[in-house]
């Protein structure tokens, strides 16, 4: 059954899920060919709501967009009469008026995204909402783990940073549960959920991260835009405590494990320059994946009639 | 008409297909290429017989899923298995093959979606069965089996290693 919106990942049963997975296979094998497109949007329009600054998933849903001869327009949230003082819901009474056919939305508000599905045919895409979701960033990471583990039940991933605050860590962490991965998570206890209501095993000491034996290390970005510095002493401390440091990443590399980022990546910061060409690093896979899974995501979406 | 073909007339279907192929390129280099879903079928058994000769011959699997014209949009999108291409197709003789031509729709799909893999030195058209009704300005090279229809009328293929019997039924259509 395909749906009009895709809100969050909590909404989908593992069979969506699935399907959604496999369907990225053969929109990844389209990158490959000598014209890096299909016709299978081809008259449709997509829309770019950002409200909050975004380079990469932005250019990454509008690569998507027009690999699948979809019209891409961007709202240009800045230079809008948002600024002007113009509310969400009268941007998109004026959206819809201009039958647009799918709306890619982010907004630092959690929900909004859900409002916006609520009020229009169009489909909506959540690309990320506050602290709440991020579904296509869990989809991506499901979609690279399965590429390295096939069958990647009982596989460990260890996500690493402000748990606390990060949309990237519960929607992967919602997605990789429903593979059957196991999940921890490393932070300083400040950052961390005090209560998990998936069961996931928390950490605040590194040597002690490591002997729960991770198959990968996700490493979070530190969102300096967010002033989550204020949640520990400084980046240098940081980066001693938590980051991959050039002595930890000889450590995961004997051990053979998998290094991923959402990105943009903070040198320095969660991870020194050396990991950035560690042969085990998934981060710039985890790029081009994010692609082929918006192209299976959009083409599965089914806006309303009419 | 209504009536039924069974796994006898498919496989002469097959042999006859793959003795016109044979006898009209000549051992020349080719490569055949199957349309989703069935049509791949009806390729690789060709290739199987064809294979019996010496001479070079690729077999790849077209998904023209994304390429269609018609339901697509209207209600679920199909869901999608991929295309296998692993040859270079720039400059080469192509078959393509499908199990049923009818329309010709998905035979404009399919040279698009070809068409975004390179560019092919030639393109010909077998079909295991032409039950006529063309809507579009394509004609098969190669027929394994002509069938008189009704344009209302259902063709429905089964094949072995898809569907689990070689078996093709003609179907009146009861609604308008």
């Amino acid at each position: 059954m395909a749906r009009k919106d895709l809100l969050d990942l909590a909404s989908l049963d593992r069979s969506e899920i699935d399907h959604l997975l496999e369907q990225a296979v053969p929109f990844k094998e389209v990158f490959t060919r000598s014209v890096k497109k299909v016709p299978a949007l081809k008259g449709k329009s997509v829309l770019m709501l950002f409200y909050e600054p975004s380079t990469r998933t932005h250019s990454s849903f509008e690569v998507a967009a027009k690999r699948l001869s979809a019209d891409v327009t961007n709202f240009d949230v800045a230079h809008s009469s948002v600024v002007k003082g113009e509310s969400v819901r009268e941007t998109v009474e004026t959206l819809q008026a201009m039958r647009t056919d799918y709306i890619v939305v982010r907004h630092g508000r959690s929900g909004l995204p859900a409002m916006i599905a609520s009020q229009t045919k169009a489909s909506v895409v959540n690309a990320g909402d506050g602290a709440h979701a991020h579904p296509t960033q869990g989809l991506l990471d499901a979609f690279t783990l399965k590429e390295v583990f096939p069958e990647p039940e009982g596989r460990r991933v260890l996500i690493v940073g402000d748990i606390l605050h990060s949309r990237v860590a519960r929607s992967t962490s919602k997605v990789l549960k429903k593979l059957g991965v196991e999940v921890a998570y490393l932070g300083p206890g400040s950052l961390l959920p005090r209560t998990c209501p998936l069961g996931i095993p928390r950490f605040t000491d590194y040597e002690e991260a490591m002997r729960w034996k991770p198959d990968v290390v996700y490493l979070l970005r530190v969102q300096m835009e967010r002033q989550e510095a204020q949640f520990f002493p400084s980046l240098r401390e940081y980066h001693r405590v938590y980051g991959m440091t050039h002595e930890r990443l000889k450590r995961i590399e004997d051990a053979g494990i998998w290094l991923m980022h959402p990105g943009p990546v903070n040198r320095g910061v969660e991870l020194c320059d050396q990991a950035m060409d560690y042969s085990r690093s998934l981060i710039n896979t985890q790029v081009e994946n994010g692609i082929a899974v918006r192209m299976a995501v959009l083409y599965w979406l089914k806006p309303r009639e009419g | 008409m209504t009536g039924t073909l069974g796994p006898d007339d498919i496989a002469a279907g097959i042999e006859a297909l793959a003795k016109v192929i044979r006898e009209r390129t000549d051992g020349r280099p080719i490569a055949l290429v199957g349309i989703r879903s069935r049509g791949d079928e009806v390729a690789e058994r060709v290739c199987t017989i064809l294979a019996e000769d010496d001479r070079e011959l690729d077999f790849g699997i077209l998904d023209i899923s994304l390429y269609r014209d018609d339901f697509a949009h209207l209600h679920e999108n199909p869901k999608l298995q991929g295309s296998e291409i692993d040859f270079d197709l720039n400059g080469r003789h192509l078959i393509l093959v499908d199990d049923v031509l009818f329309t010709g729709r998905t035979i404009r799909a399919a040279l698009d979606a070809l068409s975004d893999y390179g560019r092919p030195g030639r393109v010909e058209l077998a079909v295991l069965i032409d039950r006529g009704h063309r809507e579009l300005p394509i004609q098969p090279d190669y027929v394994g089996i002509p069938l008189e229809t009704s344009r209302n009328d259902h063709v429905l293929v089964s094949l072995q290693g898809t569907d689990g019997e070689d078996k093709v039924e003609i179907k009146e259509k009861t609604e308008p």
